[in-house]
């Protein structure tokens, strides 16, 4: 695949760029940048100019659904939200049903991907067999099919122990264990965030604690082992805390956010919107802005949707019954363009950096950068362009978010995935039904 | 809608002697104060009830029972008001069963509102007779409604509103009609 | 001023002058209940659906009645053995009974936001008859009518809320609808039965049954569920009986005019010993009664007037 993407602004931020450059691509990669570069007789040619031109973001925590939940989402379909959204790359977690917990389903997700997928798709193995928190799961054998990391993710591993040995056995393969951190017993019957609102609405809480409390054991495993462990989908300012500290002392832990836990507060449950479900719950304002902070200066490493589709009839009627989680491929770079970039809160290379350089790392991927010879992995964002999130033109199966209707300026306005353009002003090309 | 005063009908001397009329007529025909019994509708007739009764124990040292009755339950035309109206309460104190019960109210109109009333009265009892005594008859009957005792009749354009003014409501004892300005 | 609202959701969204509308209509229609013949022609012709989630006798019961006195047409729908049995949802079920044009539908149900729910899918007049822990405003209106009838008044009172708070809709709708007409309330029990920040409702906390009685003017004893003992909130009936029920004991310390209420049903000897329910201090059965009272004028102001469109 060849193409001069021109008179962009190039920012990668992994190699400290930003500035006007053409990108040249060849045979799929990244072959030079710089400016007034000419490419050879029929190379197509994409203009650029006022847009920004970033390395393909990644999304570490996506829940495609297939082998299992196809109602939800499929691989297909989530793939196409991806790209959609902006994203070249999403790892998919493992409780599907069955869960991927074997090869077998790691092998199933792979080919799925490569016959259907839009982007590149990384599953991401169990911790323990079935999610049920009792055994390992054939770990090594996952890592073998192309695991990019272990996690029993929807359910935490309250088992220390077994934590400890699948934080040991992992070591060698050097895949990190992605810690859903939540205290069971702490959250009980809770639906959102314990705390003022939850007494009002007369819901059922769930207490900061519940995840601090997992934290706290999951940092002082990952000391013992040297493990490195990352806290998925990271939510109050008390776990912020001991992240921060723990990267202060040298504990290899890494952590994401999801674009709803740094824009929303418990305050969005009133109503009991059921889209306003999910799990860790939305916290405090403190919270929000302690998340905020941290993702500004690196207590967090990256931006993780955790894209949890769900059918209608699951995310609509009462509150207590309504399934958790909410998508956000499709919404998620526009959102923080919007929320937090041009309102001065975060500046727009250390989103790119935590949409490209975070995750790569986390996941020891090849992409997260523009440099020559690199995957033509590329995000072109288009800053200006003003629209209003319709949930109804989702290239997601599912449709629940509590964004519908927000007015948004700022969008990712193509996305390439090896060199071929697989997104372009919302509309998805390649893949199989082109 | 603001209405303005075109003419008084009756000033207190006459509103007074209309009642000592009605109660001497009420203890003729009943033949004297035996079962005899007041109920008068919310708000003024209730008032008027009162002050009927008083004028009886004045003729016949014998003061007859007064009850009060809301009928706003009993209405036909809740669901045509604009404004809903506020359910006052009934309280009569006694058994209406076998009694000769006088309804009192202040204006009779098309009729409906005693309709109302006679439904109500049924529910709460069976009384021996029930007769009507009214202060003012306007006209305009929608429904075969007769007064047995009258204070004055009075034809009135349908737009006028006839407006009774008694000291316990409005400070003075008055009643006047009334027409919109517009 | 009259009712404007569609529905009777919560407490918390009422004005003082609404509650005391609600209150005098409801003072109106007691005399109802003395007649003979109980029947007033209001709601002639008008269709009221209680449907009912959670099972109660008691509510259900207190909404036919009043629906009935009114000359309304009830009908019941309890959810064990119905089409929620067989997995149809709340939403489901709301719209199957819309499309028979009821006037008035009185819900019930196990999750907060339910009548709300409701309220927004259907056209009809929703009454919330308890949602899950959130609220119960009918039985914070006949609460509210039983202290005004026997105090006088409600403005300047105190009131001391006893038991699990934290699962109780009954307390919340109290709470609200004491705070708007200026009473006082203190919520008391164990802490683990004590929601966070239940202060910021605008209540004063106690973790002392005495201390809690010793200067009110109502006491209101809620119901315990056992069940709170398997979930670890307390460690046995008998030490919440010994340390948190109303006994003549315990009650010593209360006022000589002091009010004793329970939203019922009562677990006697649990929250409150026989001899209290059913002693001088209690107007637990006044409350029954201004229940249907309530619930008429409730009735009555939603659908008293045009008919559903």
């Amino acid at each position: 695949m060849n193409a001069l993407i021109r008179g962009g602004r190039v920012l990668d931020p992994a190699h400290d760029v930003d500035a006007v450059q053409d990108v040249l691509i060849q045979e799929g990669k990244i072959s030079r940048l710089g400016t007034g570069l000419r490419a050879p007789d029929g190379t197509p040619t994409i203009e650029a100019g006022g847009k920004v031109v970033c390395p393909g973001f990644i999304d570490a925590h996506v829940h495609l659904r297939e082998p299992g939940y196809e109602y939800k989402e499929t691989v297909a379909t989530g793939t196409k939200a991806a790209a959609a959204g902006g994203f070249t790359a999403v790892a998919c977690m493992a409780n599907t049903n069955p869960v991927n917990d074997n090869r077998s389903v790691t092998d199933y997700v792979l080919a799925k991907a490569r016959s259907e997928g839009v982007v590149r798709v990384y599953p991401i193995g169990a911790v323990s067999r079935g999610l049920e928190g009792k055994e390992l799961a054939e770990l090594a054998e996952l890592a073998e099919a192309g695991c990019v990391a272990f996690s029993d993710d929807g359910h935490p591993v309250m088992n220390s122990a077994l934590l400890r040995h699948a934080m040991e056995y992992t070591l060698p393969f050097g895949l990190p264990i992605i810690s859903h951190a939540e205290d069971a017993h702490l959250t009980g019957g809770g639906v959102m965030n314990e705390g003022a609102v939850s007494t009002e609405l007369g819901l059922a809480g769930r207490p900061s604690a519940a995840e601090e409390v997992m934290v706290a054991r999951d940092l002082c495993l990952a000391e013992l082992t040297g493990a490195h462990v990352h806290i998925a989908h990271i939510s109050t300012a008390g776990a912020v805390r001991l992240v921060r500290d723990a990267k202060a002392r040298g504990i290899r832990v890494t952590a994401e956010v999801t674009p709803h836990h740094l824009l929303l507060t418990e305050e969005a449950v009133r109503g009991y919107d059921p889209n306003t479900k999910m799990n860790p719950p939305l916290r405090t304002k403190r919270d929000r802005e302690a998340l905020v902070e941290a993702l500004a200066d690196g207590t967090i490493d990256c931006i993780a949707t955790d894209h949890a589709p769900h059918a209608v009839a699951e995310k609509e009627g009462d509150f207590d019954q309504a399934a958790f989680g909410i998508v956000g491929l499709e919404t998620a770079v526009s959102l923080l363009v919007d929320r937090l970039v041009r309102p001065g809160l975060l500046d727009l290379r250390t989103l790119v950096s935590r949409f490209t350089v975070g995750p790569a790392r986390l996941l020891n991927l090849r992409g997260g950068s523009l440099a020559p010879g690199a995957d033509a992995d590329i995000t072109i964002l288009d800053l200006e362009r003003r629209l209003t999130i319709d949930p109804r033109a989702f290239h997601s199966k599912s449709r629940n978010t509590p964004f519908g209707g927000w007015e948004v300026t700022g969008m990712p306005w193509m996305t390439l995935v090896g060199g071929r353009v697989v997104m372009w002003e919302r509309v998805i090309k390649g893949g199989v039904d082109a | 809608m603001t209405a303005r005063e075109k003419a008084q009908v009756l000033d207190e001397a006459a509103l007074d002697r209309a009642l000592i009329r009605i109660a001497h007529e009420i203890v003729e025909k009943n033949g004297g104060t035996a079962d005899l019994a007041f109920v008068g509708l919310r708000t003024r007739g209730v008032t008027l009830a009162h002050r009927l009764a008083e004028r009886v124990a004045a003729i016949e040292g014998v003061k007859p029972p007064v009850g009060a009755l809301d009928i706003t339950l009993y209405r036909d035309d809740l669901g045509l008001k604009a404004e809903q109206p506020v359910v006052r309460g009934t309280e009569i104190p006694f058994d209406l069963t076998g009694k000769t019960v006088i309804l009192v109210d202040d204006v009779l109109f098309t009729g409906r509102t005693i309709r109302a009333a006679l439904d109500a009265i049924m529910d709460l009892g069976r009384p021996k007779a029930i007769r009507l005594a009214i202060l003012v008859d306007r006209g305009h009957r929608e429904l075969p409604i007769r007064p047995d005792y009258v204070g004055k009749n009075l034809p009135t354009a349908r737009r006028e509103t006839v407006a009774v003014r008694l000291k316990e409501h409005d400070g003075e004892d008055r009643v006047v009609i009334e027409e919109p300005e517009d | 001023m009259g009712w404007t609202r569609k529905d009777l959701l919560t407490m918390q969204e009422l004005e003082p002058a609404e509650i005391g509308l609600i209150l005098d209509t409801a003072a109106s229609m007691k005399e109802i209940a003395a007649r003979e013949i109980k029947k007033v022609p209001t709601l002639r012709g008008r269709t009221v659906v209680n449907l009912f989630y959670e099972p109660s006798t008691r509510t259900r019961t207190s909404f036919e009645i009043a629906g009935k006195w009114l000359s309304a047409d009830v009908v019941n729908w309890s959810a064990p053995g119905s089409s929620a049995a067989k997995g149809e949802s709340l939403l489901d079920t709301a719209r199957n009974i819309a499309a028979m044009s009821p006037d008035v539908v009185v819900v019930r149900h196990g999750a907060a936001g339910a009548a709300a729910l409701l309220a927004k899918a259907l056209r009809c007049a929703v009454v919330n008859a308890g949602d899950g822990a959130h609220e119960h405003p009918t039985q914070a209106l006949l609460d509210l009518l039983t202290i005004r009838e026997k105090k006088g008044h409600l403005e300047g009172l105190s009131v001391a809320i006893v038991g699990d708070i934290a699962r109780s809709r009954v307390a919340r709708s109290n709470i609200h609808g004491m705070r708007k007409l200026g009473m006082t309330v203190t919520v008391a029990g164990p802490p683990t039965l004590i929601p966070p920040f239940v202060q910021e409702l605008g209540v004063k906390v106690s973790h002392r049954l005495e201390e809690a009685i010793a200067n009110v003017d109502v006491i209101m004893m809620l119901r315990l569920q056992q069940e709170r003992m398997m979930e670890a909130l307390i460690p046995s009936l008998r030490e919440y009986a010994r340390y948190w029920g109303l006994t003549p004991t315990s009650l010593g310390a209360a006022r000589q005019d002091v009010l004793i209420m329970h939203p019922g049903p009562v677990n006697r000897g649990i929250e409150i010993a026989p001899e209290v329910a059913d002693g001088p201090y209690s107007v637990i059965l006044d409350q029954v009664a201004n229940g249907v009272a309530v619930r008429m004028a409730v009735l009555f102001l939603l659908a008293g007037g045009k008919a559903q469109p």
